[in-house]
């Protein structure tokens, strides 16, 4: 039988990402397979069996496998992959946790990614967000679970020197944030 | 040179260029730099306005944000209401005039952007005068991040309007030494034309950038016009100065008297005369500057009238040498003229009692009674202010954490006090933040102060007149005088706070800046009280009017409210569909081919469904993943019904209902394993019932050991519904065998299209033999379309949130929040059946135990039928029942409860509709009346399944 097509919700925006600056550059990363995982505690052993330390540290990101794992909450994270599929994310997160209380959730299709890079980011994020994303606080590494405009976003930092972040936004979301992006980083536009 | 009260040299102007502007008609002329104010003063033009309620001439009182009656209507570049002609910056081709206290709104949208930013510091400095100058320059130079806004176009505070001198040299060039310096520091934000408004808890503060308005029509579209900076500082110095205030005296409202400092600020920042003969009263020293300055630029200074008994003998030496008389132990008891003050009257003033007065000529009259330290910030930010006796001024009267008053703000009035003052300030503020102290914070050095003498506080002049102080005007834009306050005061008004509302003071766009504190002075003499007792109001934002617009930011147009779309939206679009607001959702409500209006779409949709086959997008409804060994206890002690019982690969259908036994959400659910549910919620509860399952998990019930995860957006989910569904899924998914038999009625299976996981689930809100199809949304239109081609033969149809509405209707299904509204319980609802009666407790159990939910006159959902056949019940329309007479019961009509849903049904050939109503089940088979536009349409109660009540279409 003929493959299924995917179709990425922001396809529509391509062009319109495509005609900013580099100082504001926004991409629609691609999709990956994500897992929402909650575990009550975190040791040696859980981490033996996911392959990956969960950090602790309230609102950062350590690099997992081809991935990331994101600290949620005292007993969330967000748990990517870009070589398995969702399926087996979950399957394989799944059995790593269950024999210490835990669940895994395929969630890969909840959020959308954008990558946003250059001298403007955090400006243009500055216009919608609330918490501080001075590179003193927030470097590579931090993460936010707050909102952006009036959608709910994940931020990741990439760099140490603000230049380089991670949105994670609901799917439904998604054309909203691309609106309010572009919107945000017209200012930025007629800059020399 | 604009106008003839320009002088040739000095002040903040760009002479070289000339703007073009109109007021009130007539053409004029002016200079980047201007404001409209001393653009009209430059012209020799002082009335603007008249006033609200006794059309009284009313100019320009003051040369910023305080003066209280110089309002202007601009008309170009765009509309706007009510603006200070002293804050409004010239810019070619301004259109204004000016107005009696209301303005007018743009009738045209405003295109302009407005936005805000978000901006965190170590140390926002409110005010770029000497004292925040020197508290930004102390935290700039030990790295600290930090804000400096100032509400003027440059910096300099009070150093822009006099002549004061520092390190030898122009105290501006020290200014501009300073705003380079502080450029030069990557950490430091500077924003000019910035007005610091509103003061919250935690160092939060609300500024508004007016970042294009001086460019006028040369604006950048790209930029916003106006942001709002909603600033996090550890610690805020407010360095925001003095206001200087009026004395009261009669007819102290004439175009041409103005406050003594805003004559300096007119001289020195904008090159303009603002008359050529000026009396100067005072109360204290600071208004012998006005009058030198004056003097030394050409003015015919007549007097300098001195209420004090003692003076000043330095200021009047000044004067002596000058050749100014000084007229001491006087006052200035009233003045003539009407579009302009053309004489001031001045009377011996001993005692407090005034004497015969004599008229002395004049075209400017000013005023000084004293500064009030600017304190909106700080008391904003519930900080106390205390009264001092000898200022007549409040003052802080408390630390505040994180918060600190510098400068004139904290009632130090001379130039070092001011610069050390604010370096204090700076210092504590980064020393809290636990950043090293700068090794150099070299401050440059002022002259020596000169101890002024002891100003005289005085409120207002008495009005021994027939007048009874009815002309003595406290608040010239409210044209509420001393002769209110005491009428106030008489009435028994003894707050300072019912003073202000009883005579409004204080209430205009000016917020009281020169009226508040006279009014608490007023009234306190008038009562016999201190003034530390009577206080004063409130001090609340915005410290100056900020637009809606420019709150409203960029929450405009299609950015106000998210949009919320499935993966499916752009099929929908360019399948025509008309779309429904579902919380923040766009959902496909019919999708009209050509020529249909909605009823007949819908009917068609209807009808394609019942006898055929059709396709809804479903995937904004709820979905919850509910794992861990505890999974089944959760759901047994939420829903009413039982789903530990629940077997791997069924579906059940629960309610869910409130501590108080009222239903909250229905839905379905679906075991996945011993371990793990699927919770569908309603669209609209998704996020709710999430946060009920993590309440009572978190708080009542944390030994359990489960999850709740969200995965509305991770399954895309299309019902495929009526009696050909069946031959459409068979055909999309052939490795499934979706006989009857091997896939029964509420039960699911999951299978792969291309490799891609599909499940299914036998779920119908239709009553139809019906296939929910979940996909992950990634897929979501290939899974469409595929379903698409293969319900071709069958005319498969897209149908809507209408139509789906009409068929569960149809069949009873009431869809919680619009047939139910709060005090609705299951049983009301025909679903006892999903009450369990065997289960040990769950949420809502021991509500259903009183004896009123047994009560037979409860509302319960029925069907009604028109008896007319064609009548659609507006939904909310009202049940009533005649008498045993035939005639309606005596007003007030005992009303049996509302219409709920109400649709036309292509199944039953006629309107139906759905509704709560008292005894509503005892009552079937009866008739009852529904008032439609003003007829009593009888309607034949039923039960609330009206089609397929056995059930027989649900297998196809």
């Amino acid at each position: 039988m003929a493959e299924l097509l995917r179709t990425h919700p922001l396809e529509a925006w391509s062009t319109a990402f495509a005609d900013l600056p580099g100082t504001v550059a926004v991409t629609a990363e691609p999709f990956v397979a994500t897992v929402d995982v909650r575990l009550g505690t975190v040791d040696a052993a859980v981490s033996a069996a996911l392959g990956v330390g969960l950090p602790t540290a309230p609102n950062t990101w350590v690099p997992a496998g081809s991935g990331r794992a994101v600290w949620l909450g005292p007993d969330e994270w967000l748990l990517t992959s870009t070589d398995e599929t969702p399926e087996e994310l979950e399957a394989r997160v799944r059995s790593a946790v269950l024999p210490f209380g835990g669940s895994a959730t395929d969630v890969s299709a909840q959020r959308i990614g954008l990558r946003l890079t250059g001298a403007r980011v955090r400006d243009v994020l500055a216009t919608g967000c609330s918490i501080d994303l001075h590179p003193r606080v927030f470097g590579r590494g931090s993460s936010a679970q707050t909102t952006l405009g009036q959608a709910g976003v994940v931020l990741l930092g990439l760099s140490d020197t603000g230049d380089d972040v991670a949105v994670l936004v609901r799917s439904s979301f998604a054309g909203y944030l691309a609106d309010w992006l572009l919107d945000a980083a017209l200012e930025f536009t007629h800059d020399s | 040179m604009t106008g003839p009260f320009r002088i040739s040299e000095g002040g903040r102007i760009d002479r070289a260029t000339t703007l073009q502007f109109t007021f009130d008609g007539q053409p004029y002329t002016g200079h980047p730099g201007d404001t409209l104010a001393s653009a009209l003063l430059a012209a020799g033009r002082h009335q603007v306005a008249t006033s609200i309620k006794l059309g009284r001439p009313r100019g320009i009182a003051a040369a910023w944000a305080e003066d209280p009656s110089g309002l202007v209507q601009i008309e170009e570049p765009f509309p706007e209401p009510m603006l200070l002609a002293t804050t409004v910056e010239l810019s070619d081709g301004l259109v204004a005039h000016g107005v009696p206290g209301q303005g007018r709104l743009a009738d045209v949208p405003d295109s302009a952007r407005y936005d805000a930013v978000h901006h965190h510091v170590d140390v926002l400095v409110v005010g770029a005068g000497p004292a925040g100058l020197a508290a930004a320059l102390t935290a700039a130079r030990s790295g600290a991040r930090v804000a400096l806004v100032d509400e003027q176009s440059e910096a300099g505070g009070s150093l822009l309007s006099g002549s004061d001198v520092l390190d030898g040299a122009p105290a501006l060039e020290w200014v501009a030494s300073a705003v380079a310096e502080l450029a030069g520091h990557p950490e430091v934000l500077h924003l000019q034309r910035t007005t610091a408004f509103g003061s919250y808890d935690d160092g939060f503060v609300l500024a508004l950038e007016r970042r294009t308005d001086h460019l006028g029509a040369a604006a950048p579209r790209h930029l916003s016009r106006q942001r709002v900076w909603r600033f996090r500082a550890s610690s805020v110095v407010v360095a925001t100065g003095a206001h200087e205030r009026p004395v009261v005296f009669a007819d102290n409202d004439r175009p041409g008297i103005m406050l003594a400092g805003a004559a300096r600020t007119f001289l020195h920042r904008y090159g303009v005369l603002p008359g050529r003969e000026a009396v100067v009263a005072t109360t204290n020293d600071s208004a012998y500057d006005a009058a030198l300055d004056l003097h030394r630029a050409g003015v015919r200074v007549q007097a300098v009238v001195d209420a004090r008994p003692e003076g000043s003998p330095r200021r009047r030496e000044e004067c002596e040498a000058a050749g100014i008389p000084v007229l001491p132990m006087s006052v200035v008891t009233g003045t003539q003229g009407v579009d302009r003050v053309t004489h001031a009257l001045v009377a011996p003033f001993a005692d407090g009692q005034v004497g015969a007065a004599a008229a002395i000529a004049c075209d400017l009259l000013l005023v000084s009674g004293g500064w009030n330290p600017a304190v909106h910030l700080f008391s904003q930010a519930r900080g106390r202010l205390r009264y001092d006796e000898a200022l007549g001024a409040f003052l802080p009267g408390e630390q505040l954490d994180g918060l600190s008053v510098a400068g004139s703000a904290a009632g130090v009035f001379d130039l070092a006090g001011c610069l050390a003052d604010g370096r204090r300030a700076a210092r504590a503020a980064v020393a809290a933040r636990g950043i090293p102290a700068a090794d150099d914070d070299r401050l440059p050095v002022a002259p020596e102060p000169v101890v002024p003498a002891a100003p005289l506080v005085l409120w207002r002049v008495p009005d021994t007149s027939a007048a009874g102080g009815s002309t003595q005007f406290v608040d010239l834009q409210r044209d509420a005088t001393v002769a209110d306050i005491a009428r106030a005061v008489g009435a028994g008004l003894r707050s300072i706070e019912h003073v202000k509302r009883y005579t409004t003071i204080g209430t205009a766009h000016d917020q009281g800046k020169t009226s508040g504190i006279l009014t608490s002075g007023i009234t306190a003499e008038l009562l016999g009280t201190p003034v530390r007792d009577t206080g004063t109001t409130t001090f609340r934002p915005p410290y100056t009017p900020v637009a809606f617009a420019a709150l409203a930011g960029r929450d405009r147009g299609r950015l106000f409210d998210p949009e919320r779309v499935t993966a499916l939206h752009d099929w929908h679009v360019a399948a025509g569909a008309v779309f429904e607001d579902v919380g923040q959702w766009k959902r496909p409500r019919h999708y009209p081919r050509p020529g249909e209006d909605m009823a007949a779409a819908v009917l068609r949709e209807c009808a394609a469904v019942r006898t055929g086959v059709g396709i809804l997008d479903g995937s904004t409804l709820g979905k919850i993943d509910v794992q861990g060994p505890d999974a089944a206890v959760l759901l047994d002690r939420l829903y009413t019904n039982l789903m530990s019982s629940l077997a791997v690969g069924s579906v059940r259908y629960g309610v869910m209902c409130g501590v108080d036994g009222m239903v909250i959400d229905d839905g379905t659910v679906l075991r996945l394993a011993e371990d793990r549910f699927l919770v569908l919620t309603t669209t609209g509860g998704a996020a709710k019932v999430l946060d009920w399952m993590e309440e009572w998990g978190q708080t009542e019930w944390p030994d359990l050991r489960v999850h709740c995860t969200s995965v509305t957006e991770q399954w895309a989910t299309f019902p495929v519904v009526g009696p050909r569904s069946r031959d459409v899924v068979g055909a999309v998914f052939p490795d499934v065998d979706v006989s009857a038999a091997a896939f029964p009625f509420m039960t699911w299976r999951d299978t792969t299209l291309a490799g891609v996981p599909v499940r299914l689930a036998r779920i119908s809100f239709s009553g139809e033999l019906a296939f929910e199809v979940s996909v992950n949304p990634w897929y979501a239109v290939a899974v469409w379309e595929r379903l698409l081609d293969a319900g071709r033969p069958y005319g498969i149809t897209p149908y809507g949130t209408e139509t789906m509405h009409v068929l569960r209707a149809e069949k009873g299904y009431p869809i919680i929040g619009q047939d139910t509204d709060g005090t609705v319980t299951p049983h009301d609802l025909g679903l006892a059946w999903a009450v369990s009666a065997t289960k040990a407790d769950f949420v809502g159990k021991r509500s259903f135990a009183r004896a009123h939910n047994a009560h037979p006159l409860r509302k319960q959902l029925v069907g009604l039928l028109p008896v007319d056949r064609d009548t659609l019940l507006p939904e909310g329309s009202q049940i009533v029942e005649f008498a045993a007479d035939g005639q309606l019961p005596p007003p007030p009509v005992p009303m049996l409860g509302h219409v709920t849903s109400s649709y036309r049904s292509a199944e039953l050939g006629r309107p139906f509709a759905l509704a709560l109503v008292k005894g509503g089940r005892a009552r079937i088979g009866g008739t009852v009346h529904v008032p439609v536009n003003g007829t009593l349409v009888p309607v034949e109660v039923t039960g609330a399944v009206l089609v397929d009540p056995e059930g027989a279409r649900r297998d196809g």
